[in-house]
């Protein structure tokens, strides 16, 4: 055999293996870096959708999306959110100072079930795991049942203004107007309990309304609507509609899987995968009371398809989303 | 002319170190292809496996290897590579000087007779194609597809002689042979009688200089593109330097019309796939895209049965409808002129003036490829740098922004090439027809109905 065989025969198997072997060596030879992989809900989420850190260290993550655009963030670290593009790299840095446990979410509407994209960072460390009190929910402190019914006995006839209701408003008990009283009443009890008080038995029912709006009003800063703005657009828009009417691109969807896996729980109600609440509806926002919205975003709806927040959002951020949502049904709400 | 009277290229085409060359790094990249498709991303634009393949290759395939030079292609292809250098034991030497001819090693059995046809290639293709949609954006399924030819290609080496899977069944084979008989380049013997003479045939044969031909074509025989795959073991064995590579006027082979109802049928299935494929891949309508993607579902059974339909008997049946046209108003004008024609079977005026449809479809392919390939060329940048997906960045081009380019041109890029292509096809339809004494009128008609179609289905 010639040598210029030899040589051809060597060199051919050389290139044919180096093209394979030298990526595998650069790609398992490099950092400690953990990769986790991005697909829809339905093709397995975030893999791996468990992660071991040590408070205190610098944890690696290497983000790719396997098919659509995606996002990144650790709940209640908003500076942490990226966007994870298909078949790119993200690479990011993180360090807790905290043992705990961290959710990591979507950010994007990537599909139907974007919200079952969540994972968690178990972090250890020698620090205890929180040094803040564990608060019970207030919707557990008052006893509110998240799934029962709540309508509004009674709707107003035009929608009331926060606005119109300043020249009333020095008829207004004190009492009402406390942070207190406004997160523990829904606005169709706060009409109840107006329309039976003497200082106000002389105006009419959608005086009281405006008043009702006004209590609303004064219990939210105008930064914490705007926060809670930006945060229903960018999380609960896709399924409540970005006018809140329930109408989100995956409104439709939610209600056609609901109805054909009919998934269902025991409980107070049969529950199900369902189409998305509807917020402009007086009768079910008005009975509806701050804590109770305050329950269900925190904990969820318990297989109606309605994520759980508790784990994403901070307690300013949901109660700036509360603010925002009665601003569907108030007029002069938003700053 | 004669391209190869000039000792440098001559000297270049002669070598086997340039052609080795080529295997060496095209045979790395199709393995590449592979490994990339199976263990890099599965995002197909960001894939090597799909934005190398299915746009690189494809561009360089469809709109220069094969209108310029045929089966040039074919001379440099990876697939049958591995299989070959088993059959002969050597990836660069020629046989051995104590054995005389080129019988392979292995099995080496005879392609059956019943089989020397390109139905199995047609077949082959139509698989392809049914399956596309899939294959052209998942990663993974391409690799498949690009390690099962592989495997075919060398199993076939070791079963049956030569390169049998190259001119029997390689479904991209057997339309660069169709389309290749338009290119303008061919390799032919400078003297016919020469090779009638020649003793012992070590073109065919072989000889210590190198192997008989890989793709069973004496070239003595040779007056047609389509079988030739340029891979110039006969320039290197022929003892008469009879051999030459000629540059020629694009339509050479298509007046010489074949008879052949595979080779026609091969010219329906490529038309009919691109038309198809440009409603599909690039029209608006999103159930149809779905239907092909979605492969085992209802839809796509519907798809299928079209897909099929329309290429394996509306197209053939129109065309032959308007074959018989042809052969009724001749058949009028001579008996009005007296016009004796040439007695040749309908099936056989079928085949002849499917000839017609060869510029008709490698037009339809380059206009449909030219709208894919400007839009998504961008991503050869992207992938160049990170092939797999990894976050590499090679050659700081990782980032690159998808961007369409020369979309400016595109349509009227595309309008010249399918008027173009029309017009070569209604003179090469002439031409024939006139060969058997028919009208070419109704195939002219066949041929701009589905030209204006595919304007239609791309603009």
């Amino acid at each position: 055999m010639r040598k210029a065989e030899v040589f051809a025969e060597i060199l051919v198997i050389a290139i044919s293996l180096g093209v394979i072997a030298i990526p595998l060596v650069l790609r398992f030879g490099a950092g400690n870096a953990i990769e986790i992989h991005a697909r829809v809900a339905e093709a397995g989420g975030w893999m791996p959708d468990g992660i071991k850190a040590k408070a205190g260290e610098t944890l690696h993550l290497r983000l790719i999306s396997d098919d659509v655009l995606h996002g990144f963030a650790i709940g209640q670290m908003p500076e942490t959110e990226v966007d994870v593009e298909p078949g790119k790299v993200t690479d990011i840095s993180l360090e807790f100072s905290q043992p705990g446990n961290y959710t990591f979410y979507c950010t994007r509407w990537c599909g139907l079930n974007h919200w079952r994209m969540r994972g968690t960072i178990e972090v250890s460390g020698d620090a205890p795991a929180s040094t803040q009190p564990v608060s019970e929910p207030l919707y557990v402190t008052l006893g509110i049942d998240l799934d029962a019914p709540h309508p509004a006995v009674e709707i107003p006839s035009q929608t009331p203004s926060a606005s119109r209701s300043a020249q009333v408003a020095s008829d207004l008990p004190d009492a009402y107007l406390s942070t207190d009283y406004y997160r523990a009443n829904s606005p169709a009890e706060a009409f109840s309990q107006l329309r039976a008080e003497p200082s106000t038995a002389t105006l009419e029912d959608a005086q009281v309304w405006d008043l009702v709006a006004y209590i609303w009003r004064s219990n939210i800063s105008g930064d914490g609507i705007l926060d809670g703005q930006s945060l229903y657009q960018a999380n609960c828009a896709a399924c409540h509609g970005e006018d809140g009417s329930g109408n989100g691109i995956f409104a439709d969807d939610l209600e056609a899987a609901g109805e054909a896996s009919m998934q269902s729980m025991q409980g107070a109600d049969e529950m199900m995968m369902q189409r998305p609440k509807d917020f402009t509806n007086p009768r079910q926002m008005l009975g509806a009371s701050p804590a109770l919205l305050h329950g269900k975003i925190t904990r969820g709806g318990m297989g109606t398809g309605m994520p759980m927040w508790g784990a994403i959002f901070s307690e300013a951020q949901i109660w700036g989303i509360i603010a925002y949502l009665y601003d569907f049904q108030f007029e002069g709400f938003s700053p | 002319m004669e391209l190869s009277r000039y000792p440098l290229i001559k000297g270049v085409l002669k070598s086997r170190w340039p052609q080795w060359a080529f295997f060496a790094v095209l045979l790395a990249m199709f393995l590449f292809a592979i490994f990339a498709g199976i263990g890099g991303t599965p995002v197909g634009n960001h894939n090597f496996g799909i934005v190398f393949v299915w746009i690189a290759w494809w561009a360089i395939l469809i709109l220069v290897a094969v209108p310029l030079f045929g089966r040039g292609w074919c001379a440099v292809c990876p697939i049958p590579v591995p299989g070959e250098w088993l059959q002969r034991g050597a990836v660069l030497d020629p046989p051995p000087i104590n054995k005389q001819g080129s019988k392979g090693r292995w099995l080496n059995l005879r392609w059956p007779n019943k089989l020397r046809n390109i139905w199995l290639q047609n077949t082959s293709f139509l698989l392809v194609a049914l399956f596309s949609s899939v294959i052209l954006t998942t990663p993974l399924v391409t690799a498949i597809v690009l390690a099962a030819m592989l495997f075919l290609a060398v199993g076939m080496s070791l079963v049956f002689e030569r390169r049998s899977f190259c001119r029997y069944l390689c479904p991209v084979g057997g339309f660069i042979g169709l389309y290749a008989q338009a290119a303008p380049l061919e390799l032919r013997t400078k003297d016919k009688s020469v090779c009638v003479r020649c003793e012992g045939k070590p073109c065919y044969n072989g000889s210590q200089a190198g192997y008989g031909c890989p793709w069973q074509v004496f070239p003595g025989g040779l007056t047609k593109n389509t079988y030739c795959g340029l891979c110039m073991e006969c320039l290197r064995t022929c003892p008469h330097d009879n051999i030459a590579i000629n540059i020629r006027p694009f339509s050479a082979d298509l007046s010489k019309p074949s008879a052949r109802l595979d080779e026609a049928y091969k010219a329906f299935i490529m038309l009919g796939s691109a038309i198809i494929y440009a409603a599909v891949l690039l029209g608006p309508w999103g159930s149809l895209k779905s239907a092909a993607y979605q492969v085992g579902s209802a839809a796509w059974l519907i798809y299928t049965t079209v897909f099929l339909a329309v290429i394996l008997l509306a197209l053939p049946g129109a065309f032959w409808l308007m074959v018989r046209s042809s052969s009724y108003l001749s058949h009028l004008r001579q008996k009005s002129q007296s016009i004796v024609r040439r007695n040749t079977s309908p099936r056989s005026d079928f085949s002849r003036l499917a000839t017609a449809l060869i510029p008709l479809g490698l037009a339809f392919w380059t206009a449909f490829s030219l709208s894919f390939v400007l839009t998504n060329g961008s991503y050869i940048l992207m992938t160049l740098s990170d092939p797999l997906g990894w976050g590499w960045n090679i050659f700081g081009t990782a980032q690159t922004a998808w961007q369409p380019v020369l979309t400016f041109i595109l349509a009227p890029l595309q309008s010249l090439v399918l008027v173009g292509g029309f017009a070569w096809s209604a003179r090469t339809a002439q031409k024939n027809a006139a060969e058997i004494a028919l009208s070419p009128a109704p195939v002219i008609g066949f041929c701009l109905g589905v030209t204006l179609l595919m304007l239609w289905l791309l603009l």
